[in-house]
């Protein structure tokens, strides 16, 4: 009787937002990351559906239809080295350069993510022994470690993936045990044991639901740098091989042209700069309207 | 009279030792102590005398690599200190579980506070999730938090500090313990939110039968629900009684000086409040003899050289002191001036 007086004063029992819904009400107030949001949404939606949109054939070449520059007739954006429509080109390789770039950040999530986590939560000398293996790859600058691993096992897509996988999984790995490591000497964990429940059940609950989201949000803002070395081993020759079209690997073939039609060789990098940029603001956007309590 | 049934929980000559830093750390040393299903038994004391340490052993807590017990520790009948992961398990939450200190901290926030209901519901016993919530509204109801349906989905960050408390009390007995440790919960909580909650307790305690261990250093809030205190000095009770007895004729002189520290409504102003001169021992250093004898003005040489043991003074009130005979004299004393 009496609660039910209460309820009437404070008005209709509204459900409280869930996280997830106060993070993407506060994301959409960003205007910066909307947009990138939105480019980037575009970008995945013109890579899906290359086949429909590419006007022309992305691999048929003509000798005499050679570096025509942007603004030809029937090639908006021009052709490259080979005679090959370069807009058809850009939008093929949005699909290798975006898969190039968000698989490694994937693959290192789980693999980094477990072998944090593993190392936080049990600490003592399994911390030690992962986080100072961890450490060792982190002596090397990425880049290079990249570029060593490819050029030791050849070029080729799969070998591109295995090679930036292991570039991204000590700094996944190191964030994770940082995180864990903070969130297990936290009282609600001690809580939660003293309510019984089992060392699994609190990693899968108290440390993976704490965890989880930095983790995310940190892995977001490495797919712009996969993306970038992904299309720097390709520059090199050391991930697609051609006649694939991929924005790295077309840099690398335009750059011959660089003198005769400077803003086409720009094209593949002008896409890399803009995908990467936006995935940069997306995660920038998202980490501060995840950031609830500050 | 009844017969006497078996004490719901039994600590006996439990010794809990911490050899994480250089010099092992005896944190509790020779804790006697048994609490009767239904009562309420508060363990006072300054911080670091042993008495959230003695808590947090009766769930096994404490990190084992790090900690060693000793002494036995009986939960209706049984020893948590020899229990396997699994029974442990089971014994916490269920049997005995566990208020703590801040309730922002001791719960998840990424959780809604209904959700960590349900799941120490559904932890413990193979209810739907449906018949999880309804238990978790329940128990808002009962702990009266005002529209319960609302604050089930709410974040622990969306609640006041009063409420939380409230929310934490409902956790704790979500799967019907029959021992509860309260481990200064109303320390982080307004005075005025404070009586409200301790009431609560106080009230839930009696309804449900349970059992509570209450850890505070407030005289005033252990009085207020405790039948027994058992004072903490050193990682020992050095006096246990009932509280009437214990407030009234302290008779450890560590009882007597917390007592005159309290700063009572009738105190004249711009008097001095009386201290206990020093400072607690170093629980890795402690003296050979009484472990209160360096602050104490009755301590003689014979303190100073043996450790005191327990003598009961009266029905159930039992002291760790050699100079029982000083207190009581003075006690007299104190009756006629005052």
């Amino acid at each position: 009787m009496l609660l039910a007086d209460k309820q009437a004063t404070l008005g209709p029992i509204t459900r409280s937002p869930g996280y997830w819904t106060t993070v993407w009400r506060r994301f959409r107030r960003d205007p910066v990351a909307m947009f990138a949001l939105l480019v980037i949404l575009a970008i995945i939606v013109v890579a899906i559906l290359a086949p429909y949109i590419a006007p022309q054939d992305p691999y048929k070449g003509m000798s005499l239809r050679r570096l025509k520059p942007p603004g030809t007739p029937g090639f908006i954006l021009g052709t490259d080295e080979l005679g090959r429509d370069m807009l058809s080109r850009l939008i093929y390789g949005a699909r290798l350069s975006l898969f190039m770039g968000v698989t490694p950040v994937i693959f290192a999530l789980v693999i980094g993510s477990v072998i944090g986590i593993v190392a936080g939560y049990v600490g003592g000398w399994l911390n030690t022994v992962l986080m100072r293996t961890i450490d060792v790859f982190f002596a090397f600058p990425s880049v290079l470690l990249a570029i060593a691993l490819s050029g030791a096992l050849g070029a080729g897509i799969t070998n591109g993936l295995v090679s930036l996988t292991v570039v991204f999984v000590p700094p996944i790995a190191r964030v994770a045990e940082s995180v864990t490591t903070s969130v297990r000497t936290r009282d609600f964990v001690e809580a939660a044991r003293a309510s019984g429940a089992s060392a699994l059940t609190i990693i899968r609950v108290q440390v993976l639901g704490n965890v989880l989201g930095p983790i995310f949000v940190y892995a977001m803002s490495l797919i712009a740098v996969s993306m970038i070395l992904a299309s720097g081993l390709s520059f090199l020759g050391l991930g697609v091989k051609p006649p694939e079209p991929e924005w790295g690997l077309m840099l690398n073939t335009l750059r011959t042209a660089i003198y005769t039609q400077p803003l086409l060789c720009a094209l593949p990098g002008l896409m890399i700069f803009v995908t990467s940029i936006s995935f940069n603001l997306l995660t920038d956007g998202l980490r501060s309207a995840m950031d609830i309590k500050a | 009279m009844t017969i006497k049934e078996r004490p719901i929980l039994e600590i006996k000559n439990l010794s809990v030792t911490f050899t994480a830093g250089r010099k092992p750390v005896r944190a509790v040393d020779g804790v006697d102590l048994s609490v009767a299903r239904g009562e309420v038994v508060a363990l006072l004391g300054e911080s670091g005398s042993g008495k959230s340490v003695t808590l947090r052993t009766i769930l096994r807590l404490h990190n084992e690599r790090r900690t060693k017990m000793e002494g036995s520790l009986l939960v209706r009948g049984s020893d948590v200190l020899k229990m396997k992961t699994r029974e442990l398990g089971d014994l916490r939450g269920r049997t005995v579980s566990m208020i703590f200190q801040e309730p922002m901290l001791a719960m998840d926030p990424v959780y809604s506070v209904g959700q960590q209901i349900i799941e120490v519901i559904r932890k413990h016993e193979p209810v739907s999730y449906e018949e999880a919530r309804k238990r978790a509204l329940h128990l808002f109801e009962r702990v009266r938090i005002p529209s319960p349906e609302r604050r089930l989905d709410a974040y622990p960050h969306e609640m006041s500090g009063g409420m939380r408390q409230r929310a934490m009390i409902a956790l704790a007995l979500a799967c019907k313990p029959e021992i509860l440790l309260a481990d200064e919960p109303t320390t982080a909580l307004d005075a005025t939110v404070q009586v409200q909650i301790l009431l609560l307790l106080r009230e839930l305690q009696h309804e449900l039968g349970l059992s509570v261990i209450f850890v505070t250093h407030d005289i005033g809030v252990a009085v207020e629900v405790a039948d027994r205190i058992a004072v903490m000095y050193a990682g020992r009770i050095v006096e246990i009684g009932p509280v009437r007895s214990v407030i009234r004729t302290p008779r450890h002189p560590y009882t007597r000086g917390l007592l005159s520290t309290r700063g009572h409504g009738g105190r004249l102003s711009g008097k001095r409040l009386p201290a206990i001169p020093g400072s607690p021992p170093d629980l890795a250093n402690l003296p050979p003899g009484c472990a209160f004898a360096p602050r104490c003005a009755l301590a003689d040489d014979r303190c100073r050289a043996q450790a005191p043991s327990p003598t009961t003074v009266d029905e159930g009130h039992v002291v760790r002191c050699l100079r029982t005979d000083a207190t009581t004299q003075s006690l007299a004393a104190a009756d006629v001036s005052a």
